[in-house]
């Protein structure tokens, strides 16, 4: 049991790490920022604060990075959050109940997700073209639902998931936390994760080995789909309404971005769901950083870019063999060692 | 060999190696100015490596290549290509979404201006397909013609590059009889022309009716080179499949299964895969199936195993109609197949040892039921000890073990769900021999186990050492089957000639 | 007909029969200062889509553009405003800055072979932080030139106006037909899209191809910079945002197979057309929500898609059969 806890420490370290040193940067530049104090039964400061303003994109993650690990990927995921913060926000408006309105609004996510999931594995879309329908549609859809307008809604029960506090932590940051280890626990738990890596690496194997391929897929769509319509619930309770135009805009990026930076490689297989949530919080960190570090918020565009492509330079095939080259032996293994992670 | 003069191409000593195999072992060939070439043998004996050596796509290690008496070194496809060696391969190495005289002179459209002259292009692709009996509309798509004609335009389009020597890897693998006699029109008009052709194929009537001469190799050596003239169709097959070198050994089974088959296959087949066949397996047998490449061998597996399913015919088990309509349906039934492509069908590259053994097992359980570790590890440890699979330890990625550890977990992934009915197909290619032996003695102690088996090689001799029966199979059909005393090497290579001897009649 | 002219034809008869019904329902769609405005509210638009055809028939995708728009036209503002370089001036050396940084995806996505989706958003992020970085307000244009170059048009019988912008989308369309068809470039292009491997054992330079049609996706997103910048007379870091996705659709909806090799650059104009199209309805009929554009474009979007899924199943019969 030791030795899983330390490889699964090892998979997260580089994330860790990264994460530590934004942290102590931020920390030397704006002495405040490490500050926690406790009011009216909740927590507040900085790092408080990236981890609630992070919720949404950590959310989207989660499940971005199971759709990436079958070697897809899902750009609809902004636009399903605005269609499901429209409904949540048009249903609970139009009289029902808190319950109710979770529960369709999670119901009309899991169904965008199996819209996607059967462009991809039944009719054999690319990833990319089947997903990026939706993603035009969807925020169309949203606003029909809201009919143009931003559809405000005071039911406390539902801003309580975007304002409220459980056991002294932000609702939004408890529901990811919640959700995160949930779904870890899911596919960890139970054989989901391998069978999702094994179709990643390597579809047609999987099949003949018995694997029930589309099924599989359209589920990781559909848990994508289930991500977008939490983080929207999350979105539209947190601002007390609908905005169809604006609700996660770019976060599909932004999601894409966080699966990346956590080390899950863009054409599918071994997956880490904790390493894409640090990774989430990791660029919410340098975003809420900059903005304290009294940086001009303007090179925070830039900073994202300049890590993007650090990032994937360490992960191209070229450069990795270019290194193999002039690495020492010691060191080739040391470097194989982090690839594995 | 030959006096130099004569020869167009001659590759002299060539070595090519890769880790842990020699592909080619100080092989020699000649290639004579206008004469067909036939160059034969089975799969992995060589025959694509030396080609590539020849075109630059690989680098040899060792040996000279000579063109017009002059020795040359060709850096890549393209040099040789300029040097006047042109190739064409099966899978035809086009654009498909480009037209066809567009796919003729890319990279040298003739202009005006600056600008592509369309009209001059298309004028000068018509008068260049004429010359080959072929009238198109050459602003069409390449790919809405069919492959004869796009293997043909391929052909034009080298020999216009080229010039000296053509070869053909595989070209009529996909084409009809009809196409065929096209082509074979067009080999003999560019023959005349004075081109040396190197042709290769698998199938021996055709390499009967166009070839001058044929060089055979296996296991990366040179067996020899013969007029087609002078050489018995039965004494090809044996220089391809070496059973000169086998000492007639015929394992006799004494127990050889006995009774009602357990596996009934009636009329069992797929359009445009395999004809349909019966086939009845009891238990405690080892079905060999033999026949040529491309004779519709790995077509049997996938349609028995259901990764293409039958349009026709019925299976039983046990006297039970069962439907093996999709690989899962065919586990269920306690099914297993080793696909012959371990690269692309067989291994998970990136997953571990220990997750490539239990991936069947688990798909099978459904992903509610996982497997705990420890018992994952219990199977791992178990199958990499009994099969001697060699990893540092169960954890490793299977992509970086040898093939013939990679074949191994992959026995072990379908040992793994205790399977009663077991389909392997080429089990003991690319492997090196210490390995193949014990995959040998795995496949019998699977038989005495009571296991029924369907094995799939082009080895006969393996055939021989552990089949009751072997069938036979040519042009996508079952013809032969042999039986007891009638398992020997020599019955082998008989059917499979006589096979090919009545098609060519 | 030609299997390749089939989604070509669907669009036009789709936008064709579109037109037909809004004009039966709006006989004033027909007249020219409907279609001029079509023309100078798409230019950008459709600079931009040409360059992305090219982007979209090697294979690739490029979603920098409207960064790179923005980009540009803060670039634009800030330089006129704080320094005395003439217009024409900025623009070549805005038009050299954007090429450049085209060139430069190119490279990464050829060299590093990285994926181009990723590396065009890096591309996106950094092009839209650079116009952050030249300022993060929106910055009037006010060069008496700017007002020269929109006092050219072309009056239309019938009060509509060809202005110098709309003029300008039907030249770079023009010259984006002239060089996809009529130079080994461009059939370097489709033969990238036909697939990478065959196309290199062919003889296509692979490396000097992939960064050129980068470099002209750069250079033709600064042009729509430069033509957005004419069109709003301003600079503003946070516009043009989105408009990649709305040029990639205007791609597919004119014909283009989204994974390459095959399509038209004139397709894309009518895919523009059809976007404008109806835009225009809605506006015409006042009553409909603005957002069914978002909806029937990705409807539409969807049934491209599924016919070119189609078309391809049908030729891989036909072929079977021949």
């Amino acid at each position: 049991m030791t030795s899983i806890l330390r490889t699964y420490l090892a998979r997260l370290l580089p994330q860790l790490i990264a994460l530590v040193a934004i942290v102590i940067a931020i920390s030397m530049t704006f002495p405040g920022f490490l500050n926690l104090d406790f009011q009216n039964g909740r927590l507040y400061g900085s790092l408080i604060d990236i981890l609630n303003r992070g919720a949404p994109v950590v959310l989207l993650a989660i499940g971005m990075t199971v759709v990436i690990a079958t070697k897809g990927i899902d750009l609809s995921v902004g636009a399903v959050m605005a269609i499901c913060g429209a409904v949540a926000a048009s249903f609970i408006t139009s009289g029902h109940s808190l319950f109710e309105t979770i529960l369709i609004t999670l119901a009309v996510g899991l169904l965008c997700g199996m819209w996607n999931g059967i462009l991809v594995a039944v009719l054999d879309i690319q990833p990319i073209i089947a997903t990026l329908v939706l993603m035009v549609a969807g925020r169309g859809i949203a606003q029909l639902v809201t009919e143009g307008a931003i559809l405000t809604f005071n039911d406390p029960g539902l801003i309580f998931i975007g304002s409220g506090s459980f056991a002294g932590l932000p609702m939004p940051v408890v529901v990811w936390l919640v959700f995160g280890v949930l779904v870890a626990l899911l596919v960890r738990q139970s054989a989901l994760g391998m069978l999702i890596e094994a179709i990643g690496v390597n579809r047609q194997a999987s099949t003949l080995s018995g694997v029930l391929t589309p099924v599989l897929l359209i589920a990781a769509y559909m848990l994508s789909g289930l991500c977008a319509a939490i983080a929207g619930i999350i979105a539209a309770a947190d601002i007390r309404g609908a905005d169809a135009n604006n609700a996660g805009l770019w976060l599909e990026l932004d999601a894409i971005l966080a699966v990346v930076v956590g080390g899950t490689s863009l054409l599918g297989g071994r997956f880490s769901i904790a390493a894409s949530v640090l990774g989430a919080i990791i660029i919410q960190a340098i975003n809420t950083g900059i903005l304290l570090s009294g940086f001009p918020p303007e090179f925070n565009l830039i900073i994202k870019a300049a890590i993007v492509v650090f990032i994937l330079v360490l992960q191209s095939p070229r450069f990795r063999t270019a290194f193999a080259f002039l690495a020492v032996p010691g060191r080739a293994a040391k470097t194989t060692e982090q690839e594995a992670k | 060999m030959q006096a130099s003069s004569d020869n167009i191409l001659s590759a002299v000593r060539i070595d090519k190696g890769f880790p842990g195999t020699k592909a080619l072992d100080k092989v020699d060939f000649h290639l004579q100015r206008g004469e067909v070439h036939a160059l034969l043998g089975e799969n992995g004996a060589g025959k694509s490596t030396l080609i590539k050596c020849l075109t630059g796509a690989y680098r040899r290690d060792g040996g000279s290549i000579l063109l017009d008496g002059v020795e040359v070194d060709p850096r890549d496809t393209f040099d040789a290509q300029r040097l006047g060696i042109g190739t064409v391969y099966q899978e035809v190495n086009l654009l498909p979404n480009l037209s066809v005289a567009e796919n003729l002179f890319l990279g040298r459209q003739p202009r005006r201006f600056g600008m592509v002259d369309i009209r001059a292009m298309n004028r000068k692709a018509r008068e260049l397909l004429s010359e080959y009996e072929l009238e198109l509309d050459v602003t069409r798509a390449l790919a809405s013609y069919s492959v004869a004609i796009q293997q043909v335009v391929a052909i034009a389009r080298a020999v216009d590059l080229s010039g000296k020597v053509l070869i053909l890897d595989e070209p009529t693998a996909s084409l009809d009889a009809h196409e065929v006699a096209l082509l074979f029109r067009i080999v003999r008009r560019l023959k005349a022309r004075g081109l040396g052709i190197i042709f290769i194929t698998h199938f021996l009537e055709q390499v009967y009716e166009i070839s001058d001469r044929i060089t055979v190799l296996r296991n990366g050596r040179l067996v020899g080179t013969r007029n087609t003239a002078d050489l018995a169709r039965r004494d090809l097959v044996a220089m391809m499949i070496g059973r000169e070198l086998a000492a007639e050994i015929h394992a006799v089974h004494a127990n050889a299964a006995e009774g009602e088959p357990r596996y009934r296959f009636r009329n069992y087949g797929r359009r445009g895969r395999i004809d349909p066949f019966d086939l009845n397996v009891r238990g405690g047998e080892v079905v060999g199936i033999a026949g040529l490449l491309g004779s519709g061998r790995t077509e049997t597996a996938e349609v028995l195993f259901g990764a293409h399913r039958a349009d026709s015919g019925t299976a039983e088990i046990d006297g039970r109609r069962v439907e093996l309509s999709s690989p899962r349906a065919a586990i269920r039934q306690k099914f297993g197949f080793c696909p012959e492509d371990r690269k692309t069908d067989g291994i998970v590259g990136d997953l571990s040892v220990r997750e490539n053994i239990v991936l069947a097992l688990q798909a099978r359980r459904g992903w509610t039921r996982p497997i705990s570790r420890a018992e994952q590890n219990r199977l791992a440890d178990l199958y990499i000890r009994a099969l001697d699979i060699r990893t540092a330890d169960r954890e490793k990625p299977i992509k970086l073990l040898s093939g013939g550890n990679q074949q191994k977990a992959i026995l072990a992934r379908w040992l793994a769900t205790e399977p009663e009915f077991l389909i392997l197909d080429e089990p003991t290619r690319g492997i090196d021999v210490g390995a193949h032996a014990e995959i040998v003695r795995l496949i019998e102690s699977l038989r005495e186990k009571g296991m029924s088996l369907i094995v799939i090689s082009s080895e006969i001799e393996e055939l021989v050492a552990y089949s009751t029966r072997v069938i036979v199979l040519r042009d996508r059909a079952h013809v032969a089957e042999l039986g007891g005393e009638r398992i020997t090497a020599h019955q082998i290579v008989e059917a499979i000639a006589a096979a090919n001897e009545r098609r060519a009649s | 007909m030609k299997q390749k002219y089939l989604p070509l034809t669907a669009t036009i008869l789709i936008f064709v029969l579109s037109y037909a019904l809004c004009a039966a329902q709006y006989p004033n769609i027909l007249s020219t200062r409907v279609i001029g405005n079509l023309l100078t509210d798409n230019a950008f638009l459709g600079i931009a889509a040409v360059g992305m055809t090219f982007v979209i028939l090697s294979g690739g995708i490029d979603l920098s553009v409207g960064s790179v728009i923005a980009f540009t036209g803060v670039f634009l503002a800030v330089v006129l405003e704080h320094t005395s370089m003439h217009p024409l001036a900025a623009f070549a050396l805005v038009l050299a800055i954007t090429t450049l940084f085209g060139a430069l995806m190119g490279v990464i996505i050829h060299y590093l072979e990285m994926p181009a989706f990723i590396v065009t958003l890096a591309g996106m992020f950094l092009a839209r932080g650079m116009a952050f970085v030249l300022s993060i307000d929106s910055i009037p244009i006010k060069h008496p030139f700017y007002a020269t170059l929109k006092g050219f048009y072309y009056k239309l019988p019938g009060g509509g106006r060809i202005t110098l912008i709309g003029g300008l989308m039907l030249l770079v369309f023009a010259v984006g037909i002239l060089i996809a068809h009529r130079t080994r470039f461009g059939t370097n292009v489709y033969a990238l899209g036909g697939g990478t491997a065959t196309a290199k054992l062919m003889g296509v330079p692979i490396a000097s191809t992939t960064v050129k049609i980068y470099a002209l996706s750069g250079l033709l997103a600064g042009l729509s910079g430069i033509v957005f910048s004419l069109y709003t007379s301003a600079g503003y870091s946070l516009a043009a945002v989105g408009v990649e996705l709305d040029a990639i659709t205007a791609v597919v909806i004119g014909g283009t197979l989204l994974t390459g090799g095959s399509g038209f650059v004139a397709g894309t104009l009518v895919g523009i057309f059809i976007q404008g199209l109806i835009q225009t309805y809605i506006t015409f009929d006042g009553s409909l929500s603005s957002w069914w554009t978002k909806i029937l474009i990705g409807a539409l979007l969807f049934a491209f898609i599924l016919l070119q899924k189609g078309i391809i199943h049908l030729s891989r019969d036909d072929r079977q059969r021949a």
